[in-house]
C-alpha cells in the first residue's frame, strides 16, 4: 500500500490521517495536523530542529515515517505547557531567533525525563544532536542545568 | 520527505517477512528491508536511494532480542543504537556506537541498519569483526549462521531474500580490554576521519578500522605486524602502513596523506594505552 | 535608568518556547502551490538544451519556467538572471522552476527535466580570476546597468574596484625600518541560518503582489520587484514574520523574485518556494571568500607607518552585495590602527563559485584575519609583545581612518581600554604558551577589530506609536526580528523615555511594507541606532501631543507637565494628573464634550553627513561611528597530532551603553560562536568543476553543543553622543576578532605561520610540512 489511513496519538489526542508511505512524521505533523512547532531545518536528521518526543525519547521527526509512528505516543512542543524547561529557556535567554528552540526544548525535556540526574557529559551527549546558530550554547547550558539541578 | 511512492509492510513474524520478501522479489519489485530507515529517508530525498516496497522488520521479535545466553551475547538487528548503549552489555560496542551520528539520531538508527549502510563507515561492525562474531541471517531456505569473516567483506554480502537477524558474540570477549578512538576532521562532530577499534585478547592486539578506506576492515596481516615482537613500535607502525588495503580515502574530511599521519598516531596511542609489549 | 540595561525578557519569548512563533514556511493554505528548482550540477557550463515536455505532463504540474526573456537583476549591478540563461556560472545556480500542486509533485517533475551542458573552464579562486587573460565569467560586463558607486572593469573579472590612497605610501616605506608581507586566503562558506529561506507570492486580480518572505530586507524586495518587473511600488506588499536566523544571508533578494515569477506563471495563485538545506547552501547566496596580500611597515619603535593591502574578494558568479562588501572592506582596510600612509586595492572578483550575500561583520572578520595575522608576524620581527604592538598603534580620537575621516571621542570607541581589559581577562601576563603535559600546551592569541556600517547614505528608519484604550502602547517599526531582540530593546528605550512599565508596550513583530514604516534593511547592527533614533522622535511626538491635550484639562502650561507611569501630571504636584487611558483617545469632560482624539506618534531618522567615497582616493565618510573591540582565544593544543580544543574566548567591546545586558551578551557570544566555527571548521570544498562537495549539515558543520569554549564577554562604555542612550551597534562585533585570534593562538602553539581558514589540524600538519614528509 502506498497510502494508509492511520491513527496517531499526538499530544494525548487521537488523530486519524491519510498519509503516503513516504511521508515523514514531520511532514504529517506540520501539513496534516497543523502542528508547525517542529521545524524543518535539513530534512536529513542533521540539525534537530524537528525533534519531538516519541514514547519518552527524542526523535528527529524528519527521520521517521508517519506510518512508523502508529501505536506510539508522540509529544510535540505544542504538547508542553508551562514546563520548567520552557521557563528556563525564557529566563536564561537560551534562544534568539527561536527556530531551533522547539527541537532543543523537546530534546531537553526528554533528557530531563530519562535522566533527571544527568551530568555534564550526559547533557553534552544529548544536546549535541541539535544545532543552534544564534547562541553560543552557553545560555542553553544554563537553562538545562537550572532545571536538572532543581530536581 | 520522499517524493517517490512505495508500499510499506510491517510484518510481525519472521516467516511473514521472509515470504513477503520472496513474493515481492518474484514480482520484481525493488524492495528494501527497513529497520531504522534513516538511510532510505536521507538518501532517498536526494535521489541516491529509491525503492518500490519497504519491509519494516522492527516488530519482528527475533530482530529485537538483546541478551546473554550460555555462551553468547545476542543482539537483534533492529535494536536502536541507543538501546544497545543503554544496556551496555558489550562495552566496546557501546563506545563505538556512542560516537555514531548523534544521540537523537541513534534512537532511530539500528544495529543492522548501520552495518548494512550504503554510507561506507559502518562503524558498528568493527566490534563484531574484532570478536569473530557470528551473523545470523534468515532467508527463503531458513536460518543461516555464518562467521562474520565469511560474510562481511567491505560490506555485508547478503543474498537476495536475506534478512539480517542477529549478531552473536562470544561472552568471553565482552570483558577484554579495548580502546576505540574516533578522530574527526575537527572537534567532536561529523563523520570519522578515522575510527579505530582495538581489542586485546591475551597478549595479542586486534584492530579494525573505518574511515581510512571506503569500507571498514580488520586485517590479519596488520595484526601480525602489530604483534610482531621482533620489531620496534615504530617499525611495526611503518610496516603496517605499507600493507594496509587501498584505496585510502581522499575527501573533504581529509587527504589520504593526512589520514596516514593520523592513523600512525592512533596506532601509537593504541599500542601504548593497551600496553602491547614492544 | 530604570529599564535601560535590564535583561528584559524578549517580547516574543513565550511564543518561541511554546511552538507558537510563526515563520514564513509555517504559513500554508490548501490552495498554495509549490515551486521546485532545477539547479546546475556544474560550476561553469553552457546550457545546450532544456527538455521539459515530459515534466510538464506529470501529475499536478501547473507551470515550468526557464530563464529566457527574464530581466537581469542585481542590487548594484544588473548581472544576474533570476534563472540561468545560456550559461550557468556556479554550482547550484537555478536553471528551471516547476510549479505544482504539492512539493512531491514539483520535485518529481523537476527530476524529469533533462538539461544538456557543455562544460566550460572554471574560475576557481579570486586569484585565478585576477590573472590577465583568464576565462571571463561575464564577457558582457561592460553592457550591464550599474549604480553610481560600482566600478567594474570590462574585459576582466573585476566586478568592482575600490581604491584607498591615503598619505604618501612612498614616504611611509621610507619611514619604515621593518616591513612584513604576507598572503592569506580562504574559500567561501555559508551562513547556515536554521530556517532555510522561504518565500510565498500571490498576485491578486487587482494587481496587488503579495509576498511573504524570510528576509532582512522586505522593503528592498518591494523596491527591486518594482524596478525589475515594472510593477507599481504601492501594489507590492511584502510581509515578513519572525525570521529564523539570518546573519546577513537574508539581506539579499533572491528567492522572492522566483516566488513572484512562479505565481505570475500560474495566474497569480499563491506559490511557496522553500529551500532545501542543500539549495540554501548552494543556490542562495553564501558567505564571501578572500585572497589577501598585506604589507605593513613600522619604525624602530613599532609605530605603523605604511600599509599596502590587496583584497581579492571571492564575490562568486554575481556581484550582488559582494561589491558593497568590497567597499566596506576598503573603508576599514587597516583594522583599528592609526596609519598615515595607506594604499589599498579592494576588488570584487567574479569566480565560478556561489555568489556572496552579506555575512555578519560585512567583510570585517575576513579582512581582520589577514590584518591580525600580519600584525603578529610584525610583532615577531620587531620582538615586541603583540598586545603592546596593538595597543601602541590603536586608533584614537584625533586620528584619521583610511577614508580620511577625522575621529572624535563619540565617533570611535576606546580601543586601548578594550585591550587593557582583554589583557586581564585572558591572563596575558601568564604567557602566550603554557605547558600542560608532555604533549599538550595551552596557547593564546589576540586580535582587535573595528567596524563602521557602510549602509546607504540616505537609509531611512521610521516608527509609529499607537495607543490602546487602556493606555498601553503599540510600537511599529520596520526592523525585522531576526533573533537579535532589537524590538524588545526598542520597547525598553520607549519605556525609559516615557518612564513607563515596559510590559505596557506591545511590539508588532511582523512587518508588512504597506502599513509598517520603512526600516531600510535589518542589517549592519543598525537596528537599535536608527530605529531607536526614530523611536525617540516618536516618543517626543507622543509626549507633545499628550501634553497639548492635557494642558487645558489640567489647566496648566504644557511646560509644567510631566509624563511618567502612563500618566500626565503636574511636575510640582503629581497627584494632579490624568491617566493615559483617559486621554490618549481624547479627553471627555463630565458633560460628554471631548477634545483631543486618538494620539498617534511618529518619528523618523535618516543617516546624516554620510558621503560617497572618492573613486580615486577613497576619501569620504562611509558610516557614522566605529565600534571597536579586542579579542582573545585560548586553545589546548596537542603537539603530536595538532588537534586542539577551544578553551576560552574573550571579547571586550566598546558598546557605549548596555541596553539589555543578557541580550547584548547573547549577541556577542553568538557572534563569537559563528566566528570560531568559521575560523576553525566551516568552508566550502570545491572540486575542479567548481562543485561544492559539502552542501549538507553533516559535511558542512556548524559548532555543536560542547564544542564551544567558555565565553568571557565584557564591555567598555564610551557613549556615542548621538545614539539612543549612547549605545553603539554590537550585533556583529563578537565575530570580527575570532578568526584572527584563533589564527594567532594556533600559529603560536604550532610554531608555524598559518595563512588559511579553516584552521583544521590538517592545515596545521600541512603547514608544518607534513605532506612533504609523508610517504605513501
Amino acid at each position: 500500500m502506498k497510502t494508509h489511513t492511520i491513527v496517531l496519538n499526538v499530544n494525548r489526542e487521537i488523530h486519524m490521517v491519510t498519509v503516503r508511505s513516504a511521508d515523514t512524521l514531520l511532514y504529517v505533523l506540520r501539513s496534516k495536523l497543523g502542528l508547525t512547532g517542529a521545524k524543518p531545518g535539513c530534512l536529513n536528521g542533521d540539525c534537530g530542529a524537528c525533534t519531538v518526543n516519541v514514547d519518552g525519547w527524542p526523535m528527529k521527526s524528519c527521520l521517521m515515517l508517519a506510518v512508523e509512528a502508529v501505536g506510539k505516543k508522540i509529544t510535540t512542543i505544542e504538547g508542553l505547557k508551562d514546563t520548567p524547561i520552557q521557563q528556563a529557556f525564557v529566563e536564561n535567554f537560551a534562544f534568539q531567533c527561536g527556530y531551533c528552540t522547539p527541537g532543543f526544548i523537546m530534546n531537553c525535556h526528554s533528557l530531563i525525563e530519562q535522566h533527571p540526574d544527568a551530568d555534564d557529559e550526559k547533557i553534552r551527549e544529548w544536546l549535541e544532536s541539535n544545532i543552534c546558530r544564534c547562541t553560543g550554547y552557553e545560555e542553553i547550558k544554563n537553562a538545562i542545568k537550572s532545571v536538572l539541578n532543581k530536581d | 520527505m520522499l517524493s517517490f511512492d512505495f508500499d510499506y509492510y510491517k510484518p510481525v513474524t519472521l516467516k511473514e517477512a521472509v515470504q513477503l520478501l520472496e513474493t515481492l522479489e518474484q514480482q520484481e519489485k525493488k524492495t528494501m528491508v527497513f529497520s531504522g530507515g534513516t538511510e532510505l529517508i536521507t538518501l532517498g530525498r536526494i535521489d541516491l536511494s529509491i525503492t518500490e516496497a519497504v519491509i519494516d522488520i522492527k516488530d519482528i521479535q527475533e530482530c529485537r532480542v538483546m541478551g546473554l545466553n550460555e555462551k553468547n551475547l545476542v543482539l537483534g538487528s533492529a535494536l536502536s543504537l541507543t538501546k544497545i548503549e543503554k544496556a551496555n552489555l558489550f562495552p566496546l560496542l557501546t563506545k563505538v556506537s556512542s560516537e555514531i551520528a548523534d544521540h537523537t539520531a541513534r534512537g532511530k538508527i539500528t544495529l543492522g541498519g548501520n552495518i548494512c549502510a550504503k554510507i561506507f563507515y559502518r562503524e558498528a561492525v568493527l566490534p563484531f569483526l574484532l570478536t569473530d562474531s557470528q551473523v545470523i541471517i534468515a532467508g527463503a531456505k531458513g536460518i543461516k549462521v555464518l562467521s562474520i569473516h565469511d560474510i562481511f567483506h567491505e560490506e555485508l554480502q547478503l543474498e537476495k531474500g536475506d534478512i539480517l537477524l542477529q549478531l552473536e558474540t562470544e561472552k568471553s570477549f565482552l570483558g577484554s580490554p579495548f580502546l576505540c578512538i574516533k578522530r574527526r576532521q575537527q572537534w567532536n562532530s561529523g563523520y570519522p576521519l578515522i575510527t579505530i577499534c582495538a581489542l586485546k585478547v591475551g597478549n595479542e592486539i586486534r584492530v579494525a578500522i573505518s574511515g581510512f578506506c571506503p569500507f571498514p576492515f580488520r586485517s590479519k596481516v596488520v595484526e601480525e605486524i602489530l604483534n610482531n615482537d621482533r620489531l620496534s613500535l615504530e617499525e611495526r607502525i611503518n610496516t603496517v602502513i605499507e600493507v594496509l588495503p587501498g584505496p585510502i580515502l581522499n575527501d573533504v574530511e581529509g587527504s589520504s596523506k593526512y589520514r596516514v599521519f593520523v592513523l600512525k598516531n592512533l596506532l601509537r596511542e593504541i599500542m601504548m594505552s593497551l600496553k602491547v609489549e614492544v | 535608568m530604570k529599564v535601560i540595561g535590564k535583561s528584559v525578557i524578549r517580547k516574543e519569548a513565550f511564543d518561541k518556547v511554546n511552538g507558537r512563533a510563526l515563520y514564513t514556511n509555517d504559513y500554508h493554505s490548501v490552495s498554495m502551490l509549490s515551486a521546485k528548482l532545477v539547479i546546475s550540477p556544474y560550476g561553469h557550463a553552457r546550457i545546450i538544451s532544456i527538455e521539459y515536455k515530459d515534466a510538464l505532463n506529470m501529475p499536478g504540474v501547473r507551470a515550468i519556467l526557464t530563464g529566457a526573456h527574464l530581466p537581469l537583476t542585481g542590487e548594484s549591478l544588473r548581472d544576474r538572471p533570476p534563472l540561468a540563461y545560456d550559461k550557468v556560472r556556479y554550482h547550484g545556480e537555478a536553471i528551471a522552476m516547476v510549479v505544482a500542486d504539492t512539493p512531491s509533485q514539483a520535485k518529481n517533475a523537476a527530476d524529469r527535466i533533462t538539461i544538456q551542458y557543455e562544460l566550460l573552464p572554471v574560475v576557481n579562486s579570486p586569484t585565478e580570476a585576477f590573472q590577465p587573460g583568464t576565462i571571463l565569467v561575464h564577457p558582457k560586463l561592460g553592457d550591464y546597468v550599474k549604480e553610481q558607486d560600482m566600478n567594474p572593469v570590462p574585459g576582466t573579472n573585476i566586478a568592482s574596484h575600490v581604491k584607498i590612497r591615503k598619505g604618501n605610501i612612498e614616504e611611509g616605506w621610507k619611514e619604515s625600518e621593518t616591513t612584513v608581507e604576507a598572503s592569506f586566503s580562504f574559500a567561501p562558506s555559508d551562513h547556515v541560518a536554521m530556517e532555510t529561506r522561504c518565500s510565498i507570492a500571490e498576485i491578486s486580480p487587482d494587481g496587488n503582489v503579495h509576498i511573504m518572505t524570510s528576509s532582512q530586507a522586505p522593503f528592498m524586495v518591494k523596491q527591486l520587484i518594482a524596478a525589475y518587473f515594472h510593477e507599481d511600488l504601492g501594489k507590492i506588499i511584502v510581509t515578513t514574520p519572525l525570521v529564523g536566523g539570518a546573519y546577513g544571508g537574508k539581506a539579499s533578494v533572491q528567492l522572492e523574485l522566483l516566488a513572484y515569477l512562479a505565481s505570475k506563471a500560474v495566474g497569480g495563485k499563491p506559490v511557496k518556494i522553500l529551500n532545501t538545506r542543500e539549495e540554501d547552501i548552494l543556490t542562495s547566496p553564501c558567505h564571501i571568500g578572500l585572497d589577501a596580500k598585506i604589507k605593513f611597515g613600522a619604525d624602530q619603535n613599532g609605530m605603523l607607518k605604511a600599509a599596502e593591502i590587496q583584497y581579492l574578494w571571492d564575490g562568486g558568479a554575481y556581484s550582488d552585495k559582494a561589491a558593497d562588501m568590497t567597499r566596506a572592506a576598503a573603508a576599514d582596510c587597516t583594522g583599528p590602527y592609526h596609519i598615515d600612509n595607506v594604499w589599498c586595492d579592494s576588488y570584487c572578483m567574479y569566480t565560478n563559485h556561489p555568489y556572496a550575500a552579506p555575512f555578519r561583520g560585512f567583510s570585517h572578520s575576513e579582512l581582520s584575519f589577514a590584518i591580525e595575522r600580519t600584525l603578529n608576524l610584525l610583532a615577531e620581527k620587531l620582538k615586541i609583545d603583540p598586545l603592546e604592538l596593538r595597543r601602541q598603534n590603536a586608533i584614537l580620537p584625533g586620528n584619521t581612518t583610511p577614508t580620511q575621516v577625522l575621529l572624535n571621542k563619540s565617533s570611535v570607541g576606546n580601543l586601548p581600554k578594550c585591550i587593557d581589559r582583554l589583557k586581564e581577562l585572558i591572563q596575558w601576563e601568564e604567557g602566550q604558551v603554557v605547558e600542560v603535559s608532555d604533549r599538550t600546551i595551552r596557547a593564546k592569541g589576540i586580535s582587535c577589530s573595528w567596524k563602521t556600517s557602510t549602509i546607504e547614505a540616505n537609509a531611512p528608519s521610521g516608527v509609529i506609536l499607537t495607543f490602546n484604550r487602556d493606555g498601553s502602547i503599540n510600537l511599529m517599526s520596520g526592523v525585522i526580528e531576526i533573533g537579535t531582540g532589537t524590538k524588545t530593546v526598542l520597547a525598553q528605550i520607549l519605556a525609559e523615555r516615557l518612564k513607563m512599565d515596559v510590559d505596557k508596550i506591545h511590539v508588532r513583530m511582523e512587518v508588512d511594507t504597506q502599513t509598517t514604516p520603512e526600516h531600510w534593511k535589518t542589517v549592519a547592527s543598525r537596528g537599535t541606532f536608527m530605529a531607536g533614533k526614530a523611536l525617540l522622535e516618536a516618543a517626543e511626538d507622543v509626549i507633545k501631543q499628550i501634553k497639548e491635550v492635557a494642558s487645558p484639562v489640567l489647566r496648566a502650561e504644557k511646560n509644567d507637565l510631566e509624563v511618567a507611569n502612563s500618566r500626565v501630571f503636574l511636575k510640582d504636584n503629581p497627584s494632579i494628573g490624568v491617566d493615559f487611558k483617559d486621554i490618549v483617545y481624547g479627553y471627555q469632560f463630565p458633560n460628554g464634550n471631548s477634545i483631543g482624539g486618538q494620539i498617534i506618534g511618529r518619528g523618523n531618522y535618516i543617516l546624516r553627513r554620510i558621503s560617497r567615497m572618492n573613486p580615486e582616493t577613497g576619501e569620504g565618510r562611509p558610516g557614522p561611528e566605529w565600534t571597536v573591540g579586542a579579542y582573545g582565544v585560548e586553545v589546548e593544543f596537542d603537539k603530536i597530532d595538532y588537534t586542539y580544543r577551544l578553551l576560552r574566548a574573550v571579547s571586550v567591546i566598546d558598546i557605549g551603553t548596555v541596553l539589555n545586558e543578557k541580550a547584548a551578551k547573547g549577541q556577542v557570544m553568538g557572534a563569537m560562536s559563528i566566528g570560531l566555527a568559521f575560523a576553525g571548521r566551516e568552508t566550502f570544498y570545491f572540486d575542479e568543476f567548481g562543485r561544492v562537495l559539502n552542501p549538507q549539515l553533516r559535511t558542512y558543520r556548524p559548532l555543536r553543543y560542547g564544542e564551544n569554549p567558555e565565553y568571557l564577554v565584557d564591555f567598555v562604555l564610551t557613549p556615542q553622543l548621538d545614539a539612543p542612550y549612547g549605545a553603539r551597534g554590537v550585533g556583529e562585533h563578537g565575530l570580527l576578532g575570532m578568526p584572527g585570534a584563533l589564527g594567532n593562538a594556533l600559529s603560536t602553539a604550532a610554531g608555524v605561520s598559518l595563512h588559511h581558514l579553516p584552521l583544521t589540524p590538517e592545515l596545521i600538519w600541512r603547514t608544518k610540512g607534513g605532506e612533504e614528509n609523508a610517504f605513501l
